[in-house]
């Protein structure tokens, strides 16, 4: 901890000092009944300056949305403080938006009247509500829907209702929470140079920008600094600026050298990142906590086949950037994957090329019983959790074990949800392998044959 | 396009003839005021416990103006008392559990049998006007109504969607906005829905207890209910129809004048995301929608009361500073809190040593009678529940899987559900006494008569929520009639038949207070019962008794409603839930 302090002390930045907001050592953990306690965001500094966008990246579950929710005094830090021109954000009257993922319009008000609802709570006179409202919805290409209901319009539509509603009082910090993972492709394309538009003309006052997404080329097309997230806990990985002049072309090299290494340390998450080409970067803080459990990636063991057998075909060896873009993946689809292939040694990841295993090979060349032989011997090799579930129930004279056990020695390490959900791909997987099966109604683990025989009997007797 | 004059939802309709419906409006406002003039005269004047009902058919529309005055006061009590406690349960984190519990307890509990004290204190209260029995039997149908109220806005305050909440948030709502903009629309269609379910319990109640015995003194309130019961007294038929009809009108013009726009006016606090199809018409809601008078009497009248409120709010320190979310709760609480929540403990601990005292006059043979009838009411109520469950899921699945049939019955059911079975007990009463059977096996069909609908309405829908391609999927492998109906039908429509049982199952314990024992033509019909029980007890004035059969009642529906209905309500919820 205390090394932790003296390293992060030291890169406060010059720029923190006129910085708009300046979060300070902010961490986020949950407090757990035996002491222990869950950490999701260890001790962060960042700092959001005039005149930037800053993109913050991470793959799901890193804690991306909580650090928004910090930096705009919607949730606490666990430790820590978030200043607003140098006053604590708890006293502080900021002025800043978000445009959130889900829109969050209300859908009993017409457009207008969302983007007036803003206005109205700081005490706006209902004239000059009026006329600013129309006019921001002129600025978002909005005009002649006033009056229509959120539910009529389109997605794209309803965004643009966001960001009018967001910019209408004049945020000198919008705030961006994957404002454009909900909208299709074309849609998306089109609202982000709606966007860079608007802030390269400076139509909107905003002083600065940060944007939350898991789209590292949304990152590196609209930031002037992106922020690589961690997981568990949330640390930052890497901090640099991009030098890319805009309109930034994707095709060019420059491009996706950098989406490239943004891949290379995301799909590395232990080592050291590797300086971004030609830029500078902030050290990360490392993760001091030892995991017992290894944190399962939520992938499906089809999805790992499929990746398996597309490799292949590719000679064994790919780019993982151009994997997701061949299969139209975003990060958070391909990464889970590639994370549980390189978990049970399938494949390793080199480079940020994904380069398969000779196990690996076997498993994608083999029919589907041998696949499912191979993938149980390799889960378990691999998976604690697994290899724990068929011991126990090997060893129980009834060959059943409540899922409230298993539950109870995950939620020493993960939250709740989590804990939920590191069952669910165990369950996934333990059936898929044949290790065991779960009894959904009882909520508990039992052997597969044991489940058979049960079936067995009761089919008996009718 | 460029707006000269201000935006408003009306624009967006064209309109025809506004004004005569705007002189309509203005008339119906006129005759509202007069109302509530003639009714406070009214309440006024001396005391005068026993009206004399008149059985001529001229004095209905006078009775019924007095039954819906009634009902009107005691549903606005209801809806006001049902935001202030959903709020204050889903804003408290200290005092939440303590009052969902609350009202957990208080929504199964069997509102007729508080009846008596309810009136007692009320009269003392007020004394020498007729205003303390009218409070009384208004608080009584507000106990009735209140409760579901309350737990649907707070189970919707619960579930506004995160985001929504952070906007709001963000955007620096004072809570008066918050409140109107984000959790009045948000739980509005909940609160409709209920308010339908808590006026058809209300008219229920107010049907029983406009005229009641209590010791030696009768209280007899000019309305419906007491007209009805008159006519059933004196065995007068051509009165009692009368009587009946005009509950029946006034159930179906509510349905149509009130409740249908609403659900069509409610449609646009749908949380939906894109536009569903298939909504509720109402000519109702059109012709409103067409006045202009309204739309800007309202809108200005509105603004008037809104706008001083959201420049004095912007100025608050709510308003400027954003507050977390997730903020702990402050560690140490104001002294005054403590002082009184010490107060209200000490005097709830009071009153309930004060009830236990009062039990001390019951002997062991009061409490095997009790025992007994408890026994005998649990049977009776399962018994109904049977035989409704036995005709209405055959009946409700033809229905259902008929969708032409489905359109034309389900409103007929709805309607149904909502005409108070009060109102039609004398009719069953009076044959039962021709017929010289006994109320023993007459109560249960009383409980059917209250029942049954909610079961139908419900298995109806059940029915018409099977999707047609797993029908397909049993007809193109010929399931056999078993198979069909254990493989497809009974799983399919289980969620609700546990959702209409539920309904029916509280209806059952509210009825059998009613059903086990009676007046007719100068008799005095009664069976074996924990009804009847609280219905001897109010007559001789024994509160000991009474307070122990209520007790023994809320005990059983409490430990019904825990053991067996939510278990079953979990199945249906986890189980049997066809997910799209």
């Amino acid at each position: 901890m205390q090394e932790a302090n003296t390293s992060t002390q030291a890169i406060v930045t010059p720029q923190a000092a006129h910085a708009i907001i300046r979060a300070e050592k902010i961490e986020k953990y949950y407090a757990q009944p035996s002491q222990s306690r869950i950490q999701v965001i260890s001790a962060t500094d960042l700092s959001i300056v005039p005149g930037e966008i800053v993109a913050l990246l991470g793959p799901s579950g890193s804690g991306k949305s909580t650090m928004l929710r910090m930096l705009t005094g919607l949730s606490m830090p666990s430790a820590g403080t978030v200043y607003w021109h140098g006053k604590p954000i708890a006293e502080a009257e900021i002025n800043v938006s978000i445009v959130f993922q889900s829109f969050a319009l209300f859908p009993w008000l017409t457009v207008l009247e969302n983007v007036e609802a803003p206005l109205a709570a700081r005490g706006v006179a209902p004239a000059a509500r009026r006329e600013r409202s129309l006019k921001m919805l002129d600025t978002v290409g909005l005009d002649g829907f006033e009056a229509a209901y959120p539910k009529e319009l389109s997605g794209g539509m309803k965004q643009r209702v966001g960001f009018a509603r967001a910019l209408v009082v004049e945020p000198e910090v919008l705030f961006m929470d994957e404002p454009f993972s909900a909208l299709d492709v074309l849609t998306a394309e089109n609202l982000r140079s709606e966007l860079l538009e608007l802030w390269t003309k400076k139509t909107m006052p905003t002083k600065a920008v940060f944007l939350v997404t898991h789209n590292i080329e949304e990152a590196v097309l609209l930031a002037d600094r992106i922020i690589v997230l961690g997981r568990n806990p949330a640390r930052i990985r890497t901090d640099f600026q991009v030098q890319l002049a805009q309109p930034r072309n994707r095709k060019s090299e420059a491009f996706t050298e950098l989406v490239d290494y943004i891949y290379k340390v995301l799909t590395r998450p232990d080592a050291e990142p590797a300086e971004a080409p030609g830029l500078q970067f902030a050290p990360a803080v490392r993760d001091q906590r030892q995991m017992r459990y290894q944190m399962l990636p939520h992938a499906r063991p089809g999805g790992i086949a499929g990746l398996l057998e597309l490799l292949l075909d590719k000679g064994g060896r790919d780019d993982i950037y151009r994997l997701a873009d061949d299969l139209a993946f975003e990060i958070d689809d391909l990464l889970p994957i590639v994370d549980a292939a390189q978990l049970l040694g399938f494949l390793k990841v080199d480079e940020g090329d994904a380069v398969i295993t000779p196990s690996g090979e076997e498993f994608a060349n083999s029919e589907i019983l041998r696949q499912k032989e191979l993938f149980r011997n390799a889960a378990i090799e691999n998976v604690l959790l697994l290899r724990q579930i068929r011991r126990a129930l090997d060893a129980k004279s009834d060959h059943s074990v409540p899922e409230e056990f298993f539950l109870d020695l995950l939620d020493e390490q993960f939250s709740e949800e989590e804990s939920q959900r590191q069952i669910e791909t165990t369950v996934t997987w333990g059936r898929y392998a044949e290790l065991f099966d779960f009894d959904a109604a009882r909520r508990r683990f039992v052997l597969p044959d044991v489940l058979d025989e049960e079936i067995a009997t009761s089919e008996d007797k009718k | 396009m460029k707006l000269q004059y201000p935006l408003a939802r009306t624009l967006v309709t064209v309109r025809r003839s506004s004004f005569m419906i705007d002189l309509g409006v203005a008339a119906c406002a006129l005759a509202a005021f007069f109302a509530v003039v003639s009714t406070g005269v009214y309440w006024f004047e001396k005391p005068i416990p026993v009206a004399q009902i008149s059985s001529s058919f001229a004095a209905l529309p006078v009775y019924a103006f007095y039954s819906i005055v009634r009902m009107t006061i005691a549903y606005f009590l209801s809806l006001a008392f049902a935001i202030a406690y959903g709020y204050t349960a889903a804003y408290n984190p200290r005092i939440e559990p303590w009052m969902v519990a609350v009202l957990d307890i208080l929504q199964s509990i069997p509102v007729l049998s508080f009846l008596p004290p309810v009136v007692l204190a009320m009269v003392a209260l007020i004394p020498g006007h007729q205003l303390g029995i009218e409070m009384a039997v208004i608080l009584l149908i507000f106990t009735g109504q209140v409760w579901n109220l309350a737990f649907s806005f707070y189970s919707s305050l619960k579930t506004i969607p995160r985001e929504m909440r952070e906007a709001s948030r963000i955007y620096r709502f004072s809570a008066w906005q918050r409140f109107w903009q984000l959790e009045m629309p948000f739980s509005a269609i909940g609160l409709v829905w209920n308010s339908i379910v808590s006026v058809a319990g209300g008219w229920f109640a107010l049907i029983f207890c406009e005229t009641f015995t209590m010791g030696d003194r009768n209280f007899q309130l000019p309305g419906l209910g007491s007209y009805i019961q008159a006519a059933t007294y004196a065995g007068n038929l051509r009165a009692l129809l009368a009587g009946i009809a005009t509950v029946i009108l006034i159930v179906v013009a509510t349905d149509q004048l009130v409740w249908r726009p609403l659900i069509a006016w409610s449609d646009k606090f749908k949380f939906e995301q894109v536009e569903a199809a298939g909504q509720i018409k109402s000519p109702v809601l059109e012709v409103l929608r067409q006045s202009r008078l309204l739309a800007s009497l309202v809108g200005r009248v509105w603004g008037h009361v809104e706008e001083p409120v959201y420049r004095r709010m912007a100025k608050s320190k709510e308003c400027r500073v954003v507050r977390p979310l997730d903020a702990p709760r402050s560690g140490n609480v104001s002294p005054l809190l403590w002082v009184v929540a010490f107060a209200a403990a000490a005097a709830v601990c009071w009153a309930a040593a004060q009830a236990m005292l009062l039990l001390r006059t019951v002997t062991w043979a009061d409490l095997r009678l009790l025992l007994e009838g408890a026994a005998a009411t649990f049977l009776r109520v399962n018994a109904a529940l049977l035989i409704s469950a036995a005709w209405t899921i055959p009946v409700g699945v033809a229905i259902g899987l008929n969708p032409r049939l489905a359109r034309f019955v389900q409103p007929l059911a709805q309607i149904l559900a909502s005409v108070p079975a009060t109102a039609f007990f004398p009719i069953i009463l009076m044959a039962l006494v021709r017929l010289g059977g006994g109320l023993g096996i007459g109560s249960i069909a009383l409980m059917l008569l209250g029942t049954q609908w909610y079961i139908l309405f419900n298995v109806i829908a059940g029915a018409m929520s099977i999707p047609s391609d797993l029908r397909e999927v049993a007809s193109l492998y010929h399931f056999t009639r078993w198979q069909r109906w254990t493989k497809l039908i009974l799983p399919g429509i289980f969620p609700y038949l546990i959702t209409g049982m539920v309904t029916a199952s509280g209806g059952a314990w509210n009825a059998s207070v009613m059903a086990e024992y009676s007046h007719v033509k100068n008799m005095t019909l009664s069976t074996i019962g924990l009804g009847a029980q609280i219905d001897a007890a109010t007559d001789n004035g024994r509160f000991a008794m009474l307070l122990l059969a209520t007790i023994c009642i809320s005990l059983l529906v409490v430990s019904m409603n825990r053991l067996v209905w939510r278990r079953l309500y979990h199945l249906a919820e986890t189980r049997f839930k066809l997910e799209g």
